[in-house]
């Protein structure tokens, strides 16, 4: 099943790449730079994705108290922080051409990076909790006030950033998006969404393992 | 003893504990003091610059402090062996929550309200002009950070290298609050009104309601095992 969903990631990620580099044009104004865009935004959409799974994941820990859906959180929350990242790092690198600046303080990235400690801090307490069964409740826990948290987040974000500057740099480009970038995007979302799938179960599967070994 | 009770034993047996004993108080007013000196030694004696950011070292002051005494909040408790006695409160274990909270919450306040005036004293500000509105910001904002922090007090406090661990988890999650508290206070700060500053104290009403309601719902499995 693992395996399956490994190799239909690959196809995926394959044509995401054909469509992202093959067909896709080149953007008039950004030029090739553009194309960060389609792994930048689907690993964002991934990531929260994730994290939606590691919150479901962590209420049904606390409700039934299957070892399994805790090891789902764990396994959810991680690709979550790995999808995040990639997300923070092709942000800066298309930044960099773009805006001229690798950061700036604007209000999705900082709130995309608030999200981000918030959820290492997530991996920090389940790397220090040795007991198992205590490492799942505080974990749930977290994840839990974690994931309640974002919505506050993202306005407290977004209303700091507004009432100060308008958002001059990321209202550029054409309000409505072509068809065939469209479609690009979407087709590396679902890449990424597999290859997520992908690691989720090979890491549900690796944590599971681990808890074996040490029973 | 109905649930409020129980809440209300717990609080007043951590403020007896703090009235006598004077732990954590004296040691936390005078920690915010050091913060004083140690700001204004790190920004420079520009009234301007000073002026400008006083709201951000204002509530970091305040965050500060905060962090060492909820990160006491269930350490002394194993320090005095009570740990174990606590947990015989009988019914309703978020009961122990809400009593540290407004354990916490109770000596925060009574810190917060001294580096306050120390504030006007050493940095010459006008807080009476800020008025209501900010006695409104510190009570939403210090409880908004109680109730995380006293609910990842209690779930550090069995884990090693809780010292570290502590801010670690906070701080993060405490982004929104402190947004909203700065910005709140800085326009208050200004001489805006109220009304002017209604967003922020929506959200840190917001956040209050979510944090004390997922530290009500969850304390009971921290304390389990």
């Amino acid at each position: 099943m693992t395996r399956v969903l490994g190799w239909l990631a690959v196809v995926a990620l394959a044509s995401g790449l054909l469509v992202g580099f093959g067909i896709a044009p080149r953007e008039m104004t950004q030029g090739n730079v553009q194309r960060i865009m389609y792994l930048h935004v689907p690993a964002v959409w991934v990531a929260y994705l994730a994290f939606a799974v590691g919150f479901a994941a962590s209420v049904a820990y606390l409700v039934r108290r299957r070892p399994g859906a805790d090891r789902l959180a764990h396994a959810a929350s991680e690709v979550g922080v790995l999808f995040l990242g990639v997300n923070i790092a092709t942000g800066a690198i298309w930044g960099k051409p773009t805006w001229g600046t690798w950061w700036t303080w604007d209000a999705r990235l900082t709130s995309v990076s608030v999200v981000f400690v918030m959820y290492v801090a997530y991996l920090l307490l389940r790397q220090a909790v040795d007991d198992r069964e205590q490492a799942a409740r505080y974990g749930a826990v977290l994840a839990i006030v974690a994931a309640l948290n974002i919505p506050l987040v993202h306005f407290s974000v977004f209303w700091w950033r507004t009432l100060h500057q308008p958002p001059s740099i990321l209202k550029s480009g054409p309000s409505t998006m072509p068809d065939v970038i469209l479609t690009a995007l979407l087709v590396n979302f679902a890449a990424l969404a597999l290859l997520g799938a992908y690691f989720v179960a090979k890491r549900v599967g690796v944590l599971a393992a681990e808890a074996e070994a040490l029973a | 003893m109905t649930f409020a009770r129980r809440t209300l034993t717990v609080a007043w047996k951590d403020l007896l504990v703090e009235r006598r004993a004077k732990e954590s108080l004296n040691a936390l007013v005078f920690f915010s003091l050091l913060l004083l000196f140690l700001f204004q030694f790190a920004l420079g004696p520009d009234r301007d610059r000073l002026q400008a950011v006083l709201p951000g070292a204002l509530w970091l002051g305040f965050l500060l402090a905060g962090l060492l005494a909820l990160g006491r909040a269930f350490q002394v408790e194993r320090e005095n062996d009570c740990w174990e006695a606590l947990l015989l409160v009988p019914g309703d274990k978020s009961a122990i929550y809400l009593g540290k909270l407004v354990g916490s919450l109770v000596v925060m306040l009574v810190v917060e309200a001294l580096v306050l005036a120390l504030f006007t004293v050493f940095f010459n500000v006008d807080l009476a002009a800020a008025g209501a509105g900010l006695v409104l910001v510190v009570v939403l904002g210090t409880l908004g950070f109680a109730a995380v922090g006293t609910l990842f007090s209690a779930m550090t406090a069995h884990v090693r290298a809780r010292e570290l661990l502590f801010p670690v988890l906070l701080l993060p999650v405490l982004v929104p609050v402190l947004l909203a508290t700065v910005e709140a206070t800085a326009g208050l700060f200004r001489g805006e009104p109220i009304g002017a500053v209604s967003r922020w104290l929506g959200l840190l009403a917001a956040a209050d309601v979510v944090y004390v309601v997922a530290g009500i719902l969850t304390f009971d499995v921290i304390l389990e095992g």
